[in-house]
């Protein structure tokens, strides 16, 4: 008469667990349905032993493990499901309110320190009209720095790694402000470029924490960079609405504000949102979906459309590239496209689920771009004696290089998980192992070109 | 006596990869082998497998389907992929270099240990009753 109402009680019992690790974000139902299975078949082997249900459900929860422990392991295997939550699960859990509330000060605080800093060196009489070429140079200067710290202190980084960073970011001053570089010259406006992609290498170390060397902790920090961006243009365009309407409601009363705005609301917002999207990103990503994913969705198969189809005309109409100065340039942004599209999805990708349409699409566009570009280069190659090396026109094809040596081996890893000879681990690690080339290049452009090129 | 948890983590790769070596299999008869297979001194907490199988599939060793099993629920079965072999052989030749080594210091002791059982130190303090 009893087991009936043990089955049932046993039913409920292991409803109320599944709701339990259900509420755990890294395990997902999928796996909930695969520890289910476990703790069914431990209870009946229990029962078969001589134990009633409830008391064998109790053993076989036991054994299953603490449910803080196993969502931590879970964790550990599955950071990207667990960078929507948190990027590292607290060890001691009890502290997190505070810890949110203190780091929303401390993000405040530096993103007014950044504000203050862009300002500083007005007071050495350095105005932004008329040396703009030193705010140029220095402008990731006054906010990555601070940026840096910020993450040094949220993981709470050793003592040498930040004497490291520390180093770099001193280094990176010097080579800014040292070389006699002409005012407005092609190798100036190139470290003004370049600079800021070296220095974000260093941001990723700390944003990275220990993780550095791991893949997760650097595919996190590509994740992190994508959502900082979109947030930072989000709140570019609220800044810009707000502008506007100040400026036109003061303009009601007569007052002019535009001196106002152009020297200090932009610039300090400029910088200080950059720490502001920066918390965002880390405070929000249980709040919303990951826009990069989301958007890589959206603009792959389009991309690959185009590409496609540019292809087939160049293909039927037998036209030649027309190699115009600007032509190189145009097909390395082509690549970055490319690649961040790639970046994005590999990023928000499964890596266990199996090789679906959305994949052969991605080597579709990649493939597509790489032959547009090799047509591009075998038409610039021809020319390059004639055209010259300027500055831009070498750090343009070390660029193209760089990315068509990525994108390339990409498009074999990529096809080697589609056709089952390879995992897609494989390719991740590929693309997080990559980051630091093109830091190392953007170093390189910034350090050695100037006096190669004699500072023109 | 109870392996420590260091170890048990260290071995469970290669444990759970022989495992589907021998046949395809699944989380709780994964469990039930490793704990025949060491007279019940392999303590694993049973949640702590399936993040290792996950970590195996997501390195393409090991690959899973999902399968209703006699009880009428659905199953995870996992087989050992050709790359998971590969990882086994290599697993199995560090594991019997460290075996060897192991054995070679445990033969060099156990000698000195019975050379020390016969003739005790002088030294050695003696328990003394009150």
């Amino acid at each position: 008469m009893a087991a009936p109402a043990h089955t049932v009680s046993l039913e409920d019992q292991i409803e109320q667990w599944r709701s339990y690790l259900r509420r755990r974000q890294a395990i997902h139902s999928a796996d909930v349905a695969e520890l289910e299975d476990h703790l069914r078949e431990q209870v009946a082997t229990l029962v078969d032993a001589g134990l009633a249900t409830d008391e064998a459900f109790l053993v076989a929860v036991k054994r299953m493990g603490a449910l803080d422990a196993l969502s931590r392991e879970f964790a550990r295997e599955h950071s990207d499901r667990l960078w929507k939550q948190l990027v590292v699960v607290p060890r001691d859990a009890g502290e997190p309110q505070a810890r949110t509330g203190t780091d929303a000060i401390v993000a405040f605080c530096i993103a007014v320190a950044a504000a203050v800093a862009i300002k500083l060196p007005a007071l050495f009489g350095l105005s932004m009209d008329e040396d703009t070429g030193f705010y140029a140079r220095n402008a990731a200067l006054f906010v990555l720095p601070l940026l840096t710290g910020y993450f040094v202190w949220k993981r709470r980084l050793d003592a040498r790694t930040a004497g490291w960073l520390a180093a770099a970011f001193f280094a990176a001053v010097v080579f800014a402000n040292v070389y006699p570089l002409a005012p407005g010259g092609d190798t100036e406006i190139l470290a003004v470029l370049h600079l800021p992609i070296a220095l974000w290498l260093l941001v990723g170390i700390a944003y990275a924490g220990g993780r550095w060397g791991q893949v997760n902790g650097r595919m996190d920090f590509i994740r992190f960079s994508g959502e900082l961006f979109i947030y930072y243009v989000l709140i570019a365009l609220g800044g810009g609405v707000l502008i506007g309407f100040m400026a036109l409601i003061f303009a009601s009363i007569g007052v002019d504000i535009e001196p106002f705005f152009e020297s200090w609301i932009v610039p300090c917002g400029a910088v200080g949102a950059v720490i502001v999207a920066s918390w965002l990103v880390e405070a929000k990503q249980s709040v919303i979906e990951n826009m990069a994913p989301v958007l890589t969705r959206l603009f792959t198969p389009l991309f690959a459309a185009v590409l496609v189809t540019f292809l087939g005309t160049l293909l039927w109409t037998g036209r030649g590239v027309d190699i115009q100065r600007e032509v190189l340039i145009a097909f390395d942004l082509l690549l970055v496209v490319v690649l961040g599209l790639l970046l994005y999805s590999v990023s928000a990708r499964d890596p266990r689920s199996p090789p679906g349409v959305f994949d052969v699409l991605q080597v579709v566009l990649v493939v597509s771009a790489l032959s547009a570009d090799a047509v591009a280069l075998w038409a610039i190659a021809a020319r390059i004696t004639e055209f010259g090396f300027t500055p831009n026109r070498v750090a343009a094809l070390g660029e193209n290089a760089i990315l068509l040596v990525n994108l390339a081996w990409s498009a074999v890893l990529y096809t080697r998980f589609l056709t089952g000879r390879g995992s897609f681990e494989r390719l991740e690690r590929w693309q997080t192992d990559y980051l630091p080339v093109y830091a190392a290049w953007a170093a390189v452009v910034v350090i050695v070109f100037p006096p190669v090129f004699g500072y023109i | 006596m109870e392996i420590s948890k260091d170890l048990i983590a260290a071995s469970s790769t290669p444990l759970v990869l022989a495992i589907l070596a021998e046949q395809d299999s699944y989380g709780y008869a994964i469990l039930q082998r490793v704990r025949e297979l060491s007279g019940g001194r392999m303590q694993w907490t049973d949640g702590m497998l399936y993040p290792v199988l996950h970590r195996l599939e997501r390195l393409g060793q090991v690959k899973a389907r999902w399968e209703v099993a006699e009880t009428g629920r659905r199953r995870k079965y996992y087989r050992i992929t050709s790359r998971g072999q590969a990882q086994l052989a290599e697993d199995r030749q560090q594991w019997e270099a460290v075996d060897a080594t192991l054995r070679g210091i445990w033969r060099g002791l156990s000698l000195a240990v019975s050379a020390l059982a016969r003739h005790p130190a002088p030294a050695a303090p003696v328990p003394q009753g009150t």
